[in-house]
């Protein structure tokens, strides 16, 4: 084992056997709030290494695994009514609908295309003036500002083939609801390292004293994410909440400005609802009036599908932390990676994939 | 206000009927069938729901297995087929044959590496090999779309011609078979294989022969072929230049044959799923469980670096050139000198070690240690969604 980890692992130790000796918590949860961290802790058994008393809980930082189910029946009730080709990133394909999934409409014979950058779907666009193309645009701080480009592309360029489907959301206004919800008992977040690169280390300001909480935001190497634990249990000790950055080769406090700015150009907050939070204000980005001709939800509107959650999916409770993907019945049995039942077994980055792809058997 | 509570009306009475239905549905089939019997066609039926080829079904993943013994095997059901080896073994006149086939439908044709006739080659020629056969002969099949450039099939041809003389040994292109499809049915060139060897007396080389306490050893750097792939198709625009490990294993397997003696006990060349399937599948059939180091695991760090960047598991992405090698813990130092010396196994590496099942209820599983000394189970549940790299 690489010495540096041996290192941190026994000051982490001795500070867990402090503050559990003071009686500061029995178990402490830290909320690793980014997909990317779920990912990383379970592929590197990170769990086996932490004293048990401090257990580690993913969050609502999975953008797919957020996503209602409503938003997937529209998306697919308007490539069934109007003749459009739809580009999204490959983990929205697979998750269910109420009915349906990309996927399955892609079989049978709907356009529905893989793109790995926004800008794929722009260039298609450009080059077949006689489709109609909507992106699919999903993800948080991270992705908005390549949605944000491609959108001022396209009104320069005077497009009017190419359309924008947005479930962007924001990420800051989630975790303060979360705290809001009396039944999640934090200790400590682990902040997403990608989207505090776009935001800064300011949009989380207010949290750590009004909740009490550690905020540590973490890279995403095993031993970034010790140290960024041996942070928040520094903090606990100290008494002295505040947003620490532990990957500072990537985040500064101000963030990128550049891109942040980029966002709120083509975009303005609205309400969105998120999977298993319910509606929260403010937390949803809808395009501008300026850029409303590229909006699809305008401009291909469908009626309300009726949606429902599959029955005795707890995705919801997943993505807030109350439980562990174990603690569901449906885990590894009527819910595995390739007939996953709800979105958090679909996405690469999803709690329950991230379990049942690197936590059999263990 | 009305119309939120019609539609909250709606959808309740709706679920309402729909939970009746399957309430009806399943006391039905568990009065007709009884409980546990009515429970797995319930379940049954729900898979079925989706009841299309999907590109998933030919990942090498969960979703092909279940294609092979669900669908293909049932159909043609035979000895011979069902053991679902990389080359059947068929008795000849008192001796033994080994027989195999593949297709390829690679795109791009050409990569960094190799092409689609050096791969349709090499394939087979690697799948022969893995039952300890000498290869023989081979049949070379081409669906071709119209409009294919002749000198496209030219430089395809001299490839093949190139690799079966790379490969020496007196193997042959003995029969063949040409279709053209109209423009729009086939993509470019589709080529299918299927090769012929014959097993020499020795030792039988099979997975059920692997044992505890054996070596677990690759020839060299995996993932290339799979990234080499996803690199030249430009969609990413990366700036590496990854080579496709494609190539003819037959002199690096007889190497391995010369130093093991009796101590080779299983060869399997890791192509689709990687290493990991190969792992996975082969702990199954001999119900041995596998530790594999991760620090052991020989891989570029341009490919690592890329692997890294989209999120992918390297040791799940496919190979072309890559043999793994069970064998007797005591001959692995003169097997790994010798892969060394070869042409093909200058990277060659001891990955891993087999270790017996002590609790018999468990099923067999293969192990990652992590550089960190943690541990996880490899799962084939789980598969990278790259089409058509072969």
């Amino acid at each position: 084992m690489k010495k540096q980890v041996e290192s941190i692992l026994e000051e982490i130790k001795d500070l867990n056997k402090n503050l559990v000796f003071k009686k500061k918590y029995k178990t402490l949860k830290i909320m690793e709030v980014c997909g990317t961290h779920t990912m990383a802790i379970a592929k590197h058994g990170i769990r086996q290494l932490i004293p048990a008393s401090i257990d580690l809980i993913s969050g609502p930082g999975c953008p797919v695994c957020v996503t209602p189910i409503r938003e997937i029946d529209k998306i697919i009730e308007i490539i069934k009514k109007y003749d459009a080709t739809v580009f999204t990133f490959g983990d929205m394909m697979r998750v269910p609908g109420t009915n349906s999934s990309l996927l399955a409409e892609k079989a049978r014979g709907k356009k529905i295309k893989i793109c790995y950058s926004p800008t794929d779907a722009l260039d298609f666009a450009e080059s077949n003036p006689d489709k109609k193309i909507i992106f699919l645009a999903i993800g948080f701080e991270t992705t908005i500002p390549l949605t944000a480009v491609i959108v001022k592309r396209a009104f320069e360029k005077k497009l009017n083939n190419f359309f924008v489907y947005s479930t962007h959301k924001t990420l800051p206004q989630a975790l303060n609801a979360l705290l809001s919800d009396s039944c999640i008992n934090i200790g400590g977040f682990l902040m997403p390292g990608h989207v505090s690169a776009i935001t800064g280390s300011s949009m989380y300001e207010g949290i750590p004293q009004k909740y009490g909480i550690a905020c540590v935001i973490s890279g995403f190497e095993p031993e970034n994410i010790l140290l960024s634990i041996h942070a928040i249990l520094r903090q606990i000790t100290g008494n002295d909440f505040r947003v620490e950055i532990m990957y500072k080769s990537v985040v500064r406090p101000e963030g990128n400005p550049v891109a942040f700015s980029l966002i709120f150009d083509v975009f303005e907050p609205a309400d969105s609802e998120w999977r298993g939070l319910g509606l929260i204000l403010g937390s949803g980005l809808e395009l501008k009036k300026k850029f409303e001709g590229f909006d699809a939800k305008k401009i291909f509107p469908v009626a309300n599908p009726v949606s429902c959650e599959p029955p005795g999916c707890r995705c919801g409770d997943v993505i807030k932390g109350i439980i562990k993907p174990f603690d569901c019945k449906k885990f590894g049995k009527s819910c595995t990676p390739e007939n996953p039942v709800g979105a958090c077994m679909v996405s690469s980055e999803g709690t329950c994939a991230a379990y049942f792809k690197y936590m059999a058997g263990i | 206000m009305r119309e939120p509570a019609q539609h909250i009306l709606n959808t309740w009475q709706e679920f309402k009927a729909s939970v009746i239905k399957e309430i009806r549905k399943a006391a039905f089939f568990i009065l007709f069938y009884g409980f546990s019997k009515a429970k797995r066609m319930i379940i049954n039926m729900k898979d079925n729901k989706n009841n299309s080829i999907l590109l998933s079904h030919g990942d090498g993943g969960v979703k092909t297995g279940r294609l092979i013994s669900e669908i293909i095997g049932p159909a043609l059901k035979n000895n011979i087929l069902d053991r679902l080896e990389d080359s059947a073994i068929i008795p000849c006149r008192g001796a033994k044959a080994a027989f195999t086939t593949d297709s390829f439908v690679v795109s791009p044709l050409f990569f960094p590496g190799g092409d689609i006739g050096k791969l349709c080659v090499c394939g087979t020629i690697n799948d022969l090999v893995t039952s300890g056969c000498r290869p023989a002969a081979l049949s070379l099949s081409f669906i071709i779309e119209e409009g294919l450039d002749i000198n496209v099939f030219k430089k395809v041809l001299e490839s093949i011609k190139n690799t079966l003389e790379e490969a020496g040994e007196g193997i042959k292109i003995v029969t063949g078979d040409t279709k053209v499809v109209e423009k729009g049915n086939a993509d470019k060139l589709f080529i299918n294989t299927s090769g012929i060897g014959f097993i020499e007396d020795g030792p039988g080389i099979s997975p059920s022969n692997i044992k505890e306490g054996d070596n677990i050893i690759i020839n060299g750097n995996i993932a290339d072929h799979g990234i080499c792939i996803l690199n030249c198709r430009q969609e990413f625009g990366f700036k590496a230049d990854i080579k496709s490990d494609c190539a003819p294993l037959n002199s690096l397997v007889k190497d391995i044959k010369d130093a093991a003696g009796s101590g080779l006990h299983a060869l399997r060349d890791a192509t689709r799923g990687g290493l990991a399937r190969v792992l996975i599948e082969l702990s199954g059939s001999s119900k041995m469980n596998f530790d594999i180091y991760q620090d052991k695991i020989p891989i570029q760090r341009q490919t690592r670096g890329i692997c890294e960047f989209l999120g992918m598991d390297p040791l799940y992405i496919a190979n072309e050139g890559k043999m793994v090698v069970f064998a007797e813990e005591k001959n692995s130092i003169r097997i790994l000198d010798a892969m060394k010396k070869n042409r093909y196994g200058k990277h060659s590496a001891i990955i891993g070690r087999v270790k017996g099942i002590k609790d018999k209820n468990r099923n067999a599983s293969v192990t990652l240690i992590t550089e960190l000394g943690t541990k996880r189970v490899l799962d084939l549940h789980y598969s990278e969604q790259l089409p058509r790299i072969c």
